[in-house]
């Protein structure tokens, strides 16, 4: 199914978690993320757990230089 | 000197350090530790695998707290998510809190800006909000609830110093919280007269990040945050139109 992760399409498996999101843009690291999807932050203790659904807007995010 | 506190947390540094502008995570590092800052901001954009070495490496070794910011949000609806978003990744719950209200001058959104900071508060974040020199905004932001109030003094990256100390002063009289300069200094002097004006600290980022010689321009307004804040303590004497002689005029010779 594809989803949108950053702003770029991606195909993924219709099992996904949002913990797999991560992965599919090459991070293995998961320290220092946050993860909105369609707008709405799902917390790190959830990220296991909550299914990706077909068409899901994701935003990763972590913390760069700035202010 | 007084001690510096903010939200309980006691600092030894009023300078907070913005990490936004350098070009080498190097020369950032080494800037942080001339400046003696105690904490630093960040921001939060999308994760881009491509990038090389972490800021929250170069504050983590430093042993320098993280203060991350909603940089880049126009609306409180964004700003908003970007804390809970910030205090996911990080484990804060402080939170400098800009909302935009115009992208030539990076001027705070009043309106947006209070209605964030009363969400957040109401969320449980220490917040932080980068304002402008309104005396009433201020206040505002006060009673919501902030822990400190953050006037700008001129434009962000602008360095044009504090355009009006009049304001700044009349902010830092009345605040029952810490007032901390943040935006427009330019220089070590600006970052003087911010604390002669009675402001408990600042926040610099452009004046060190894109000066020649960031290290050097640190450790400069190091010590300008230092003498400003010794200098306000000091009580200096006021401005006169005219002269106060400080030599006696008794027992002049007749010469």
């Amino acid at each position: 199914m594809i989803v949108t992760i950053n702003g770029n399409r991606h195909e993924i498996d219709p099992s996904s978690r949002v913990a797999d999101l991560p992965a599919i843009i090459h991070r293995a690291d998961l320290r220092g993320l946050a993860i909105a999807v369609n707008g709405e932050v799902v917390s790190r203790s959830e990220w296991e757990d909550v299914r990706v659904e077909e068409g899901a807007r994701v935003e990763i995010l972590q913390a760069v230089q700035g202010g | 000197m007084e001690k510096f506190e903010v939200a309980g947390r006691v600092f030894a540094s009023r300078l907070i350090f913005g990490t936004g502008g350098f070009t080498s995570l190097e020369v950032l590092a080494r800037a942080l530790e001339a400046s003696g800052a105690e904490m630093a901001t960040v921001a939060m954009r999308r994760v881009d695998p491509s990038s090389k070495g972490s800021v929250l490496g170069v504050l983590d070794e430093a042993g320098c707290d993280v203060l991350p910011n909603t940089a880049g949000c126009f609306t409180a609806r964004d700003a908003v998510l970007t804390a809970h978003l910030a205090r996911e990744a990080l484990g804060t719950n402080w939170i400098k809190l800009e909302v935009i209200g115009d992208d030539r001058t990076l001027f705070p959104d009043g309106t947006e800006l209070l209605t964030a900071a009363r969400q957040l508060i109401e969320d449980g974040f220490v917040v932080l909000p980068y304002t402008s020199d309104d005396p009433v905004l201020a206040r505002r932001l006060e009673d919501a609830g902030c822990a400190a109030v953050m006037p700008l003094g001129s434009p962000i990256g602008s360095g044009s110093g504090i355009r009006n100390p009049y304001n700044i002063a009349i902010i830092t009289e009345r605040a029952s919280v810490p007032v901390i300069l943040d935006a427009g200094i330019g220089t070590a002097s600006d970052a003087a007269i911010a604390m002669e004006l009675g402001c408990d600290g600042v926040l610099v980022a452009s004046s060190i990040a894109r000066a020649k010689d960031p290290v050097r321009m640190a450790e400069a307004i190091k010590s300008a945050v230092d003498a400003g804040r010794l200098a306000f303590e000091a009580g200096r004497i006021p401005r006169r139109l005219y002269a106060e002689p400080s030599t006696q005029t008794d027992g002049m010779p007749e010469l």
